[in-house]
C-alpha cells in the first residue's frame, strides 16, 4: 500500500468529504484549481480499508491537470479499471471516490458562484462523522 | 522480512508430532474402518484411541465424543438436534450476542422456522450475565447455547454456573468451545455440559475435523444420513487421517496447556501494554481478567482496521480484524457491536492471537513495527484531522 497524493492542500479551491463512519469509508478531496479551470493539484485523506484508499489515490492522480469538464468525465469505473478492477465488495470504494471528486468540485462551484453544467450537490452522510465519531 | 503469524484463533500450523502421526493413514492403513480385513481393523483400532484421547481431553466417556467434519458441523448438528428432538416440548431457545456464525446463522435459520430465540446481551467485558439467563428462561425453553470463550476478544462465559442452571431447569445445554479446547481447562462434568462443539485446526491439528461431545442420555438424532457410522449418529466414511490427528493435537495440547499458557499469557500481558502505551488513543476490548490466554483485540481511533492489516502485512505480521470490510459485510462485526462499541471504534480494532510459534522476540518487532504504521494511517485519516482540529485548533491552520 503506498498511496499519492496522501494529505491537505492549503487554502483550497474545493474541499468534499463523502461516506459516513457507519459503513467504514470516508474519503476528503481537496482540489487546488487555476484560474482557468484547470485542476493543479489534488490532495486526499481517507479513513477506509485498502480499496477506498487505492480509489482515493487513482481518482486525484487522474484528475491532476484536467479541466473541469473533463474532470466531471471521471466516473467510479474509470477509476475501477485504471486499478485493474476490484472485486464487487469494493465496488462502492470507487463510488465514494467519484463522489468525493464531485463533491470538492461543487464546493469550489459554490465558492465561485459558478454553475457547471453537469454538477449535482453531493449527498453525503457526512453529519453522521459529528454525531457519533467522537463521543 | 521475518514472518510473524498473529492469527492462531483463525486456525493453527499442523504441528510436526501431529502430521506424523496422521501420514500412516493416507497409503498404508487407508483401510475403511467399517471392513473386516487387517489395514481396516488398524483404522478402527486407531479410531477408537483417537476417541479415547478427545474423552480424555474433556473429561468425558468415550462412548460421548462424535467426529464431524468441523466445529461448524458440530454446532449445526447440536442446535438443531435438540430443537428438532425437543421441539414438541418448547421452541425456545437462548443464546447470546456474541456467537461465532456457525451458532448465530443455525438459529437464525430456526427461527425461520418458527422457533423463538433469545440473544443474552453481553457487558463491555464481553461476558453475559447469569442473572439474565435465569431471566430468559422460560416454560418452552429446550436449549442454552453459549460459547466458552469468543473468537474475537477472547471472552471466557462462566460455563460451569450456566451449566448449573441449565441443569436445574431441566434445559440442554451446549457449548462451542472451539476457541478454548486445548487453551483453557475444560471438563465436561465438573462444568455442567451437556454438549460441547470443538475442532482440530485450532490446537495445532489439520482444518476438515472436529468433535461434538454429546452426554450420555441424550437421544441426539443423526444430522447427516447414510451408512451405520459414529454408532449410527454420524453418517459418511471416517476421516481417519484427521481423527487420528486431532487424537493427537487434543493430547498433547491438554498436556502442555498449563505451561502454554502461563507462556502466552506474559507475552499477551506484554503486548497489550505495550500497544496501550506508546499508541494514543487506543483501548483493550474485552475483559482483562476472563480472557484466553493468547487473544489481545483493541482497536485504534481514527483509523480503519483493513488498512491497518495490509501495512502490517507489508512488515510479514499477519493478524486479523473486525472491521466491515474483513468481516465481507458493510457491518463491523457483531462482537464489537454487542459489547458497546460506536461503528468507527469497531472499525479500527485489531486481534492478534498467538500461539506456539509465537516469540518474545516477535513481540518486540511488532511493538517497534506498530507505532509508525498507527501513525502513517492518522496523517491519512479524516477523522484524525477533524479530532485535531477539535481537541487543539491551533495545531491546525485554516
Amino acid at each position: 500500500m503506498n498511496p499519492r497524493n496522501v494529505g491537505e492542500i492549503e487554502d483550497p479551491s474545493g474541499v468534499g468529504t463523502v461516506g459516513n463512519v457507519k459503513c467504514g469509508d470516508i474519503m476528503k478531496v481537496y482540489l487546488k484549481i487555476t484560474g482557468e479551470g484547470i485542476v493543479e493539484d489534488a490532495k486526499f485523506k481517507t479513513f477506509g480499508c485498502g480499496a477506498a484508499v487505492a480509489t482515493s489515490s487513482m481518482a486525484t492522480e487522474m484528475i491532476k491537470g484536467r479541466s473541469i469538464d473533463d474532470a466531471l468525465h471521471i466516473t467510479n469505473k474509470a477509476v475501477m479499471d485504471a486499478l485493474d478492477g476490484l472485486p464487487p465488495i469494493k465496488v462502492h470504494c470507487s463510488c465514494l471516490a467519484e463522489e468525493a471528486l464531485h463533491a470538492a468540485l461543487w464546493d469550489y462551484s459554490q465558492k465561485n458562484g459558478l454553475a457547471i453544467d453537469g454538477l449535482k450537490p453531493p449527498v453525503n452522510d457526512i453529519e453522521e462523522l459529528h454525531e457519533g465519531a467522537f463521543a | 522480512m521475518e514472518k510473524v503469524y498473529f492469527d492462531h484463533a483463525a486456525t493453527t500450523y499442523v504441528r510436526p508430532e501431529v502430521l506424523e502421526a496422521m501420514l500412516p493413514y493416507f497409503a498404508e492403513d487407508y483401510g475403511n474402518p467399517s471392513s473386516i480385513y487387517e489395514i481396516a481393523r488398524s483404522a478402527k483400532k486407531t479410531l477408537e484411541t483417537a476417541r479415547d484421547k478427545a474423552a480424555a481431553a474433556l473429561g468425558a466417556d468415550p462412548a460421548e465424543i462424535f467426529f464431524t467434519g468441523s466445529g461448524t458441523e458440530a454446532d449445526n448438528w447440536a442446535i438443531r438436534g435438540i430443537a428438532e428432538l425437543y421441539e414438541k416440548k418448547g421452541r425456545h431457545i437462548i443464546s447470546s450476542a456474541i456467537e461465532h456464525h456457525a451458532v448465530l446463522h443455525t438459529c437464525e435459520y430456526l427461527e425461520k422456522r418458527g422457533f423463538e430465540v433469545t440473544y443474552l446481551p453481553v457487558g463491555e467485558d464481553g461476558i453475559i450475565r447469569v442473572a439474565d439467563l435465569e431471566k430468559a428462561v422460560r416454560p418452552d425453553t429446550t436449549l442454552i447455547t453459549i460459547m466458552t470463550a469468543n473468537n474475537e476478544i477472547g471472552s471466557i462465559q462462566p460455563i460451569e454456573e450456566i451449566g448449573a442452571l441449565a441443569r436445574s431447569k431441566g434445559i440442554v445445554f451446549h457449548t462451542d468451545a472451539v476457541q478454548a479446547v486445548g487453551h483453557i481447562p475444560i471438563n465436561v462434568k465438573s462444568q455442567n455440559i451437556d454438549m460441547l462443539s470443538l475442532s482440530a485446526h485450532k490446537l495445532y491439528g489439520p482444518k476438515g475435523v472436529g468433535a461434538l461431545y454429546v452426554k450420555k442420555g441424550i437421544p441426539l438424532r443423526s444430522f447427516i444420513f447414510g451408512g451405520g457410522q459414529e454408532r449410527g449418529r454420524r453418517a459418511g466414511t471416517e476421516n481417519i487421517p484427521g481423527i487420528v490427528a486431532l487424537g493427537k493435537a487434543i493430547e498433547l495440547a491438554v498436556s502442555e496447556m498449563e505451561e502454554e499458557s502461563r507462556r502466552l499469557s506474559a507475552l499477551r500481558d506484554k503486548l497489550i501494554d505495550g500497544i496501550l502505551s506508546s499508541v494514543p488513543h487506543t483501548f483493550l476490548n474485552g475483559s482483562s481478567v476472563k480472557r484466553l490466554p493468547n487473544n489481545v483485540n483493541v482497536s485504534f481511533e481514527f483509523i480503519e482496521g483493513e488498512s491497518l492489516l495490509l501495512l502490517l502485512d507489508m512488515k510479514g505480521i499477519f493478524a486479523s480484524s473486525g472491521s466491515a470490510c474483513t468481516s465481507g459485510s458493510l457491518d463491523p462485526s457483531h462482537v464489537l457491536l454487542a459489547i458497546g462499541l460506536p461503528h468507527e471504534k469497531a472499525h479500527g480494532s485489531l486481534r492478534i492471537t498467538l500461539g506456539r510459534s509465537s516469540t518474545e522476540g516477535q513481540v518486540e518487532y511488532f511493538l517497534k513495527e506498530l507505532p509508525p504504521i498507527v501513525s502513517r494511517l492518522r496523517d491519512m485519516s479524516p477523522l484524525f484531522e477533524e479530532y485535531l482540529k477539535i481537541s487543539d485548533p491551533a495545531r491546525v491552520s485554516g
